[in-house]
């Protein structure tokens, strides 16, 4: 069935940005789109016209991306020094009070409503630093729950709550910057 | 662990966020919401996370399913 085997290579570039957003790292991400093809292509008929072919594709990944998160699992725990970066202390002072308020966001449903705003976030995950950007996505994307992140990185849960801390207040200053803090996030609401 | 029930707003953001994550015990509910009545800056931020909660299931499917 070559239409099928065009098809799901078509899709290939697309499969290999979201396993690079997902890993960091080029080598891992190619062999994840490799082996999410390979076993694509080993049984079309699972398939079988079920739901959007990259939507059946992505299903496939996510669990190639886990295999390969837990085969480098320590490398993708490895902290960088954007992981380490004190956010709280830029948002807070010494007494624990924000340096600045907080700004309003409005009706979650005007800025849902917008295709702009999710191509918006997801620029803002795929900047989070390796380590968070990582761990972030998998509990995110991957839906993963905390114990099953701790136990594919090897890492404790107080861990995890620190860089999903990080990771969130980075997604938070991210939208303000590229999305609430601009005009055109009113123009619709 | 901490069991005075007055949080500052860097204790309260914590407890927000940590809300994603994990069922916050009871004294720390009760603490983010004594503190929430009582602050203009934090239910900001909290409104900020439940738009963030929101949306984010819905990039998950944006993303997988568009073209």
């Amino acid at each position: 069935m070559p239409d099928f085997a065009l098809a799901v290579q078509a899709l290939r570039p697309q499969l290999l940005r979201f396993a690079l957003a997902q890993l960091r790292n080029e080598a891992w991400a190619e062999d994840a789109v490799s082996d999410t093809v390979l076993a694509a292509l080993a049984k079309p008929q699972a398939f079988a016209g079920q739901s959007q072919l990259k939507t059946w594709l992505v299903g496939i990944l996510k669990h190639k991306l886990i295999d390969q998160i837990r085969r480098h699992s320590r490398e993708v725990s490895a902290t960088t020094p954007d992981d380490e970066e004190d956010i709280d202390g830029l948002l807070f002072d010494d007494t624990g009070h924000w340096r600045s308020t907080p700004a309003e966001w409005g009706d979650p449903e005007a800025a849902c409503g917008r295709r702009e705003f999710f191509d918006v976030l997801e620029l803002c995950v795929e900047q989070l630093p390796g380590v968070q950007g990582r761990v972030f996505m998998m509990r995110e994307w991957l839906e993963l729950d905390s114990a099953e992140i701790c136990k594919e990185l090897s890492i404790t849960t107080t861990n995890l709550w620190v860089l999903l801390h990080r990771a969130r207040l980075r997604l938070q200053g991210c939208l303000q910057k590229h999305w609430f803090g601009r005009d055109h996030a009113e123009a619709s609401a | 662990m901490k069991f005075f029930i007055f949080r500052n707003c860097r204790e309260v953001t914590e407890l927000v966020l940590a809300g994603l994550d994990r069922r916050l015990g009871p004294v720390e509910r009760v603490a983010v919401r004594l503190h929430l009545q009582i602050c203009a800056a934090c239910p900001k931020f909290s409104r900020q996370v439940a738009l963030m909660r929101q949306a984010l299931p819905r990039w998950r499917a944006y993303r997988d399913g568009a073209d």
